[in-house]
């Protein structure tokens, strides 16, 4: 086995900031090579300067690929010789179609004028090779996130693709949608396709990777080859992190007090297709204390349903009842939500959770600003010690409450919509994929967060794709599938092979609704 | 002891950091400094001469009126580009309110203010509850009110008015002391002013030390207060040598501290940032989205009507071309100002210094007797300098 790509030792700095610091990163020929680290140690800007973002002279050490000093003056340079990245934010253009995007800047045209007649051709074999059954006309507004990740890498293909860098692919993917891509990674390989996987999920590497860069604060901390050593997933994370994690899910007593909130009959209509219903006939409950988790394949409408009943956010034609400590709540707007009780912690926290350009100040009061106003004029002294307390509280790892929420790192920001919500004074908190794109040791620390509100009596509701997650973490498990809830699991009996054969399962009862999705 | 001078070193090192990050706000002030010099030199001292000065007011003034109404409107996220047209329309509506129908001055200011209202809430809904891009919406109003404006007057200028009307832009506040020249009302309201900016600015420090935020180097604060406070009290003993304070004058200067308080300081202010920040969080935070951005069209529509009564007032007539183009101007104040075009930043005091530098240019530029094709060269080049500093620095840091 020779080695298709040697980094030695790389050296990036940014005014003031060593990025890296003699990094060395070997990728053998036809290997899956997985790179693990905590957010901001450096992983992206390694692939930045191997791909030619960063081009060469801006860094220190040498990259020999393909047996020759390699000097990339910018992406087109790195593209050019078969070194393809995808980037964890998909770059497609959505109103255009797969073929369109697949081709995009590299069309098939003569004379200038796009030959559509190869371009759809092309597209079908590639679409094929991933084990995408769309028409290559489909707009890619219309796909998912799980269908789109698999056009961007039929792009790649498209390029005559050596190594393929791919950087947290399965972030934004459901169980189901992971397994297969992670199964597409193996057939790529065995195609001969040399493969680097930036992955915060364990235990994918695990399952695909033949060798481990673990990067830690700039620099390689060890590099695992799979087939002479056992990799396990505590070795990883104690070098990712520089300390042992006995425990990822942080011990909790099961608190269940008096029934905070029930939903009930809870149904809800598409907002653009009126004859879809998204969710039917919903129910379920939380009581004081007590850590709910709704496991589910993504478009399961567990976003949908916790939207749809926070303020009506989402879906048309809403009915059902949701009951706060028995008695019937008005939840018709987020303000009238808020004043019932509730908080909802979005899935997307830079688009639908923070003002990326405003302080942190001016984010963690926002949802309750009378908090630290009299008459409507805002006290910002009160201001200020209420979000530095929160700084405080949550751990936020930052100079000031006066910087901007976009300079943060994803779990920094985590906390800082946390603690907007805290701020609110709720009793049930909906958490939508609280953990979602934020490193091991962040992670934790929401984990706690959650642990602590269970024990000021908080009802936590949470919505999460990692299953491990929700089985650490909550004390009864809803299973969501296609818009109903189909079971309910308490911590005792919730397995991932339950939760999977609950879904399973009820999509062979109902044939028919299954295959018209 | 040692804290103090703990802190004395850590202002030190951090000045040029500090100025870099607030670069923006002293940069216009002095760019705005910069052109009076200029212009106070190559017009060989007209510029400041008291009558000049007072022109300088009264030309603008209907200008940084709206320019209020348009910060608010581009924080939110949107635009408004009907403003010219419908205060040419609401003074058309005034001139024919008194001259053909003999309405009573006091009621007819009223009204007119009431119809920039409903014609701002008109574009709100539209932008607000329908969710049709506002340039469209005024895109379309601008043509509606030039239009309805001409077919109001007949095509023809309609004017003179009363006195009492005329007041509104021409008149002056009265000498209290009964000097009159040098006015001492101007001479008493300056000298408040700068008592007023100092004793806030020193609370304001007071409170920010108090609570860690963000210190302005005391050097800064010290050359910062004698820049502002001089230009201010400069600017009034020039006034109180020709006839004191204008009315529009005090009018603007209480509208500017009004909106000022309220952008910066109540929970509605802050919440027109958070929508044009990020319509959505703001949404899902229990912001009332739809009807801020509905109440930021109403509150330009009535802007823009006293901007008309303000503007017919001083020409003392209506005419059909009254406002034609002005919402160019007022956009092109905000954004010299420092606003975002994506809506969520910008001041209040920096829409009127960026309505000032628009001013100052026009009226040095005409005294020298430059042509008014040079002169809309100068403030397109004026703008895109303004907005590439912006991007510049933000690219940078």
């Amino acid at each position: 086995m020779t080695s298709l790509l040697e980094m030695r030792s790389i050296t990036k700095e940014f005014p003031g900031v060593k990025a890296l610091d003699n990094v060395n990163l070997t990728v053998t020929e036809g290997e899956i090579h997985a790179i693990c680290g905590e957010n901001g140690a450096g992983k992206s800007t390694l692939m930045k300067v191997l791909s030619g973002v960063y081009p060469a002279g801006t860094y220190d050490g040498e990259i020999h690929y393909d047996g020759k000093l390699a000097q990339f003056a910018d992406i087109n340079d790195s593209e050019e010789v078969g070194v393809i990245i995808i980037h964890q934010e998909l770059a497609l253009v959505p109103l255009l179609s797969i073929a369109e995007n697949i081709f995009l800047g590299n069309e098939r045209a003569k004379n200038g004028v796009m030959d559509w007649r190869e371009t759809f051709r092309l597209t079908e074999d590639l679409l094929k090779k991933v084990g995408l059954s769309e028409n290559p006309g489909t707009l890619i507004d219309s796909l998912g996130v799980g269908k789109q990740q698999l056009v961007e890498i039929a792009k790649a293909l498209s390029k005559d693709v050596k190594l393929l860098i791919l950087d947290e692919p399965t972030a934004a993917l459901s169980e189901h949608d992971s397994q297969a891509l992670l199964d597409l990674m193996l057939e790529l390989k065995a195609q001969g396709v040399t493969q680097i996987i930036i992955s915060h999920k364990l235990n994918e590497v695990r399952r695909v990777a033949d060798s481990v860069t673990v990067i830690r604060d700039g620099s390689t901390v060890s590099s695992m080859d799979a087939h002479k050593e056992e990799i396990t997933e505590d070795r990883i994370v104690r070098d990712m992190v520089g300390r042992d994690m006995s425990d990822r899910y942080p011990p909790r007593p099961h608190r269940a007090g008096e029934m905070l909130m029930e939903v009930e009959d809870w149904n809800v209509w598409h907002p653009e297709h009126a004859d879809r219903q998204v969710i039917k006939n919903a129910a379920f409950n939380v009581r004081a204390g007590e850590v709910v988790g709704i496991a589910g394949l993504m478009g399961a409408g567990r976003t949908e349903l916790v939207m749809s009943i926070f303020g009506k956010s989402y879906g048309k034609n809403i009915s059902g009842t949701v009951k706060m400590h028995g008695k019937t709540a008005d939840v018709s707007t987020v303000g009238k939500s808020i004043d019932a009780g509730l908080a909802y912690v979005t899935e997307d926290r830079k688009s639908l959770g923070l003002i990326l350009e405003e302080t942190i100040q001016k984010n963690v009061t926002l949802a309750n600003l009378p908090g630290v106003s009299k008459s409507g004029v805002i006290n910002e002294g009160e201001e200020t010690r209420v979000s530095e307390e929160y700084r405080q509280a949550m751990n936020i790892r930052t100079p000031s409450v006066f910087q901007k929420v976009m300079n943060l790192s994803g779990g920094n920001q985590q906390k800082v919509v946390l603690s907007k919500w805290l701020f609110s004074g709720p009793e049930v908190l909906i958490l939508d994929e609280p953990t979602r794109g934020i490193d091991v040791g962040a992670k934790f620390e929401i984990y706690n967060i959650i642990n602590d509100l269970s024990e000021q009596g908080k009802g936590v509701v949470m919505i999460s794709s990692e299953m491990p997650e929700l089985l650490g973490m909550c004390d009864r498990v809803y299973v969501m599938n296609e818009g109903a809830l189909v079971g309910e699991l308490t911590a005792a009996e919730a397995s991932q092979e339950k939760i999977m054969s609950m879904i399973v399962t009820d999509v062979v009862d109902e044939p028919v609704s299954g295959a018209a999705e | 002891m040692e804290l103090a001078d703990n802190n004395n070193d850590g202002a030190g090192k951090s000045l040029g950091a500090y100025l870099a990050g607030h670069l923006r706000d002293y940069g216009l002030l002095v760019a705005l400094i910069a052109i009076m010099l200029f212009f106070q030199v190559v017009t060989g001292g007209t510029l400041l001469k008291p009558v000049n000065i007072t022109n300088l007011f009264l030309q603008n003034s209907y200008i940084i009126i709206m320019a209020l109404g348009m910060l608010i409107v581009i924080v939110a996220g949107h635009i408004d580009l009907s403003v010219g047209s419908v205060m040419g329309f609401v003074g058309a509506l005034a001139a024919v309110m008194m001259v053909n129908w003999g309405w009573p001055v006091w009621l007819t200011i009223p009204a007119c203010l009431v119809a920039g209202i409903v014609i701002g809430a008109w574009h709100g809904y539209w932008v607000a509850y329908w969710k049709i891009p506002a340039f469209i919406v005024t895109l379309a109003g601008m043509l509606v009110f030039r239009g309805l404006s001409l077919w109001l007057l007949e095509g023809q200028s309609v004017g003179p008015f009363e006195r009492s009307f005329q007041s509104l832009s021409t008149g002056f506040i009265p000498d209290i002391l009964g000097i009159n020249r040098p006015n001492g009302t101007a001479l008493i309201a300056g000298a408040l002013a700068v008592i007023l900016i100092v004793w806030m600015g020193l609370n304001q420090r007071a409170r920010n030390r108090k609570y860690g935020m963000d210190d302005e180097p005391t050097m800064f604060f010290v050359v910062r207060n004698v820049v502002v406070c001089g230009a201010l009290f400069y600017v009034m003993y020039k006034l109180s040598g020709f006839r004191g304070l204008p009315n529009v004058l005090v009018s603007m200067v209480v509208l500017t501290v009004v909106y000022a308080f309220i952008t910066e300081n109540t929970t509605l202010g802050r919440r027109i940032y958070a929508l044009g920040g990020n319509e959505k969080a703001a949404k899902l935070s229990g912001i009332k989205t739809e009807k801020l951005t509905f109440l930021a069209f109403v509150n330009m529509g009535m802007l823009a009507a006293l901007a008309g009564l303000i503007f017919a007032a001083r020409l003392n007539t209506a005419t059909p071309k009254a406002g034609f183009a002005v919402e160019l101007d007022v956009i092109a104040a905000v954004f010299i100002g420092g606003a975002s075009m994506s809506g969520g930043s910008g001041k209040i005091i920096g829409a009127v210094v960026g309505a000032f530098i628009m001013g100052v240019l026009n009226n040095g530029m005409s005294i020298m007797g430059i042509g008014i094709d040079y002169q809309q060269v100068i403030k397109g080049l004026v703008l895109l300098a303004a907005v590439f500093f912006d991007v510049y620095q933000k690219n940078k840091g």
